[in-house]
C-alpha cells in the first residue's frame, strides 16, 4: 500500500539510475557485510512466501485432497474450475462487491477529504474520528454490524419489509450489508490518502480560475480532480484488489449465506481446501485467482495513468 | 509530504462543490488559512461522523445492558440499569486474558523483529542497488506485494504444522516476514534522501558498514520507523486469517480468533458477546486516542511520498 504513489509517478528503475550516478565506486563489488545484512531476509522471503507458491502451483496439477495419496491429474484441475458453478459464482460475487465497493469507498471518502480539507471548526478532531475504523478490527466491529442488522434494524425499519425480515437473510440484498461493513472501514484509509493528495493542490490555481469564472464544479472536474490523479489510482486499484479478496467482513456477517450466496473466492478456497478435501483443486483456484489480481491490477494502472496530470 | 496546518490554505471551491452553495470569500495571499470558517462543511463533517460514531455507541451501550434490556429495544437505548457483569462473564468465557497475552505477545515481537530486519535489509538494498544482485532482491521482494495471501495459504498450512510453528512465534515470523515487501518499499524510498556523505565521513573515521547503521543511519529512521511500526502494530493485532488458518492450539488464539470462536457459544448472548468486542478493540482504541495525530502521520508519511 505504503509509498506506492511514488512507483506510480517514477519507475523505481529510474530512481536506481539517478542513484547510481550518484553513488562511488559503481562497478567495485559491494562490502560483505551488506550481503550478510540482505541474504538471511531472502532465504527466510525464500522458505516462507516463494516456497508455498511454488508448492501451491506444484499440488493444482494433482489430486490432492490434503492427506493421503496423490497422482498427477495434469490441467484437470483448472479445466473443471471453469464448469464449476460454484467458483464462478464466487468470482462473479467477488468482482460485484469489490466494483461496488471501490466506487462507493472512493465517492465517499473524496467527499470526506474535499470536507476536511475545507476550513472546518475541529478540523483534527474530525479527521481523528473518521480515521478510527482503521484501527479496529474488522471482524470484531463487524460482529456489532451484524447485530444492527439482524437485531436492531428489523425494529427500527419494521414498515419495510426487506429490513423488518433482516437482511443478511436475503439471497439478493445480503451482499449490499457486506458492501456496507467494507466500505465503512475502508474509507478511513483512503480518505487520509486524498486529504494529502488535496493538500498538493497550489491554491493559485484556484484563484486563477476563479477571476476566469469557473464554477465550483467546473474547478474540480478541471483542477483538483486531474491533480489528484495520483491518488486516485492508487486508492481504486488498492481498494478494488483488496476488495477482491475479502474474507473478515463476510465471516462477521453471513458466512457466505444464505446458501453461498455471498461466498467470495477467498472463502471458497478457505472452506474446500481446509475441510472439503479439496486442496489441489482449491490451490488450482488460489493461481487463478492470482493471475485475475494481476491482470486487473496492471490493467488499471494502465487505464488510470493516462488520466493523470501534474503540475 | 505537507502538514494540515501549514498548507491548510485550500480550496474553498472544492467544498462548494459538497456543500453546494457556501461561502464565496476569496482568501488572501498569506501562506495561513484566511478562509472564513465554512460551517457548512463543518455540519456535514460532523453529520457522516456519525456513521462511524454510532457502531461504537452501539457496542458500548449493549455491552452495559441485561438480557432482558436488550430484547426489549432496539438496542440503541441507553443502558438502564447498567450491568458491568458482561464484562466480567466474557472475561470468563472467552480467557481474555490469555488471548490478550496472546495478541500482545504476537504483536510487540512482530513490531520488534520487523523493525530491526526491514531497515537492515532496506539499507543494504538502498546504498547497492545499482548493483545487480540487489536490485534483483529488490524487485523479487517487490514482486510479492503482487502475490494474494489464499495461494500461500493452504500449502503454509502444511509447512507450519510440519516445522512446528503453529503458534505465537510462528506468527511473530510469518509478520515480520511478509511485511518485508512492503516496509522495504518504505524504507529505501526514505534512505535514498539520506546524504551518502554522512556515512562517508563515519567511514573514514573507521567506522565498520554495522556501526554506521546502528549510530548512523538507524536513528535518522525514526521517522519510518514510527510508519512501519505503527502499520505492523495495527496489522499483526487485528488481523484474522492468518491465525485463523495458522494456530491450533486453543491456547495460542489472539482476540479476533477468540471473537470468532466464542460466537458460536454466545449464540444470543448479546449482551456477554459486546462486552468481550469492546475488550478486543480496546486496548488499540484507548492507545490510538491518545497518539491520534502521531499515528495518522506516521500512516500518511507511509502512503505518500
Amino acid at each position: 500500500m505504503a509509498t506506492l504513489t511514488e512507483a506510480v509517478r517514477s519507475t523505481p528503475a529510474g530512481s536506481a539510475r539517478k542513484r547510481a550516478t550518484r553513488t562511488r565506486n559503481d562497478s567495485s563489488r559491494a562490502p560483505a557485510t551488506y550481503y550478510w545484512m540482505v541474504w538471511p531476509a531472502v532465504i527466510a522471503f525464500a522458505a516462507f512466501h516463494t516456497l508455498p507458491v511454488v508448492v501451491g502451483i506444484f499440488f493444482s496439477f494433482t489430486n490432492y485432497a490434503g492427506y493421503g495419496a496423490w497422482n498427477f491429474v495434469g490441467l484437470s484441475n483448472y479445466l473443471n474450475l471453469f464448469r464449476d458453478d460454484r467458483v464462478l459464482q464466487a468470482y462473479g460475487f467477488s468482482f460485484l462487491f469489490a466494483i461496488v465497493a471501490t466506487i462507493l469507498t472512493n465517492a465517499f471518502s473524496l467527499a470526506i477529504a474535499l470536507g476536511l480539507n475545507a476550513k472546518i471548526k475541529a478540523r483534527n478532531f474530525w479527521r481523528g474520528v473518521y480515521f478510527v475504523p482503521y484501527i479496529l478490527a474488522i471482524l470484531v466491529i463487524g460482529y456489532v454490524f451484524q447485530f444492527f442488522f439482524s437485531n436492531s434494524l428489523p425494529k427500527i425499519l419494521s414498515g419495510i419489509p426487506l429490513f423488518r425480515d433482516n437482511i443478511l437473510t436475503s439471497e439478493t440484498w445480503a451482499w449490499t450489508a457486506i458492501v456496507a461493513l467494507a466500505v465503512w472501514q475502508a474509507c478511513a484509509f483512503a480518505i487520509i490518502i486524498y486529504l494529502s493528495g488535496l493538500q498538493t493542490i497550489p491554491a493559485e490555481l484556484y484563484e486563477a480560475s476563479s477571476l476566469d469564472g469557473a464554477s465550483p464544479w467546473r474547478q474540480f472536474r478541471s483542477i483538483t480532480f486531474p491533480l489528484i490523479g495520483a491518488f486516485f489510482t492508487i486508492n481504486v486499484v488498492l481498494s478494488l484488489k483488496g476488495f477482491l479478496q475479502v474474507f473478515d467482513p463476510i465471516v462477521a456477517l453471513t458466512n457466505g449465506g444464505p446458501g453461498t450466496s455471498t461466498e467470495s473466492v477467498t472463502l471458497l478456497i478457505f472452506r474446500g481446501g481446509f475441510s472439503g478435501g479439496e486442496f489441489a483443486y482449491q490451490t488450482a483456484n488460489a493461481v487463478i485467482f492470482f493471475i485475475v489480481i494481476t491482470v486487473v491490477s496492471l490493467f488499471q494502472f494502465r487505464v488510470l495513468q493516462r488520466r493523470e496530470a501534474d503540475f | 509530504m505537507t502538514t494540515m496546518t501549514n498548507t491548510a490554505s485550500q480550496l474553498e471551491q472544492d467544498v462548494d462543490a459538497v456543500t453546494a452553495d457556501a461561502g464565496r470569500k476569496r482568501r488572501g495571499e498569506s501562506d495561513d488559512d484566511t478562509r472564513r470558517t465554512n460551517w457548512w462543511a463543518t455540519a456535514l463533517i460532523a453529520v457522516c461522523s456519525l456513521t462511524v460514531l454510532i457502531p461504537l455507541y452501539l457496542a458500548v451501550v449493549v455491552a452495559l445492558k441485561t438480557p432482558d434490556q436488550l430484547t426489549q429495544g432496539t438496542g440503541f437505548e441507553l443502558p438502564n440499569p447498567i450491568r458491568w457483569e458482561n464484562f466480567a462473564d466474557a472475561w470468563v468465557r472467552t480467557s481474555f486474558p490469555q488471548a490478550l497475552l496472546n495478541t500482545a505477545v504476537i504483536t510487540v515481537g512482530s513490531v520488534v523483529f520487523t523493525l530491526l530486519t526491514s531497515s537492515i535489509v532496506a539499507y543494504a538494498l538502498a546504498r547497492n542497488i545499482h548493483r545487480p544482485f540487489f536490485k534483483g532482491v529488490f524487485f523479487y521482494l517487490l514482486a510479492a506485494l503482487f502475490i494474494p495471501f489464499p495461494i500461500i495459504m493452504l500449502p503454509l498450512v502444511k509447512q507450519t504444522s510440519i516445522l512446528g510453528l503453529d503458534n505465537q512465534a510462528g506468527m511473530i515470523i510469518l509478520y515480520t516476514i511478509y511485511g518485508l515487501s512492503l516496509n522495504i518499499f518504505i524504507y529505501t524510498a526514505y534512505i535514498r534522501s539520506i546524504p551518502i556523505e554522512l556515512e562517508e565521513a563515519a567511514r573514514v573515521d573507521g567506522a565498520s558498514t554495522w556501526r554506521i547503521f546502528w549510530s548512523v543511519i538507524f536513528p535518522l529512521l525514526m521517522p519510518m520507523n514510527a510508519t512501519v511500526g505503527i502499520i505492523t502494530c495495527v496489522w499483526a493485532w487485528n488481523d484474522f486469517i492468518m491465525p485463523l488458518v495458522v494456530l491450533t492450539e486453543p491456547s495460542a488464539r489472539t482476540l479476533s480468533l477468540a471473537q470468532y470462536v466464542f460466537q458460536g457459544q454466545f449464540n444470543t448472548d448479546y449482551t456477554v458477546a459486546f462486552a468481550s468486542y469492546l475488550m478486543a478493540m480496546a486496548p488499540l482504541l484507548i492507545v490510538y486516542i491518545f497518539s491520534q495525530r502521531w499515528v495518522i502521520s506516521g500512516v500518511t508519511r507511509g502512503s505518500i511520498k
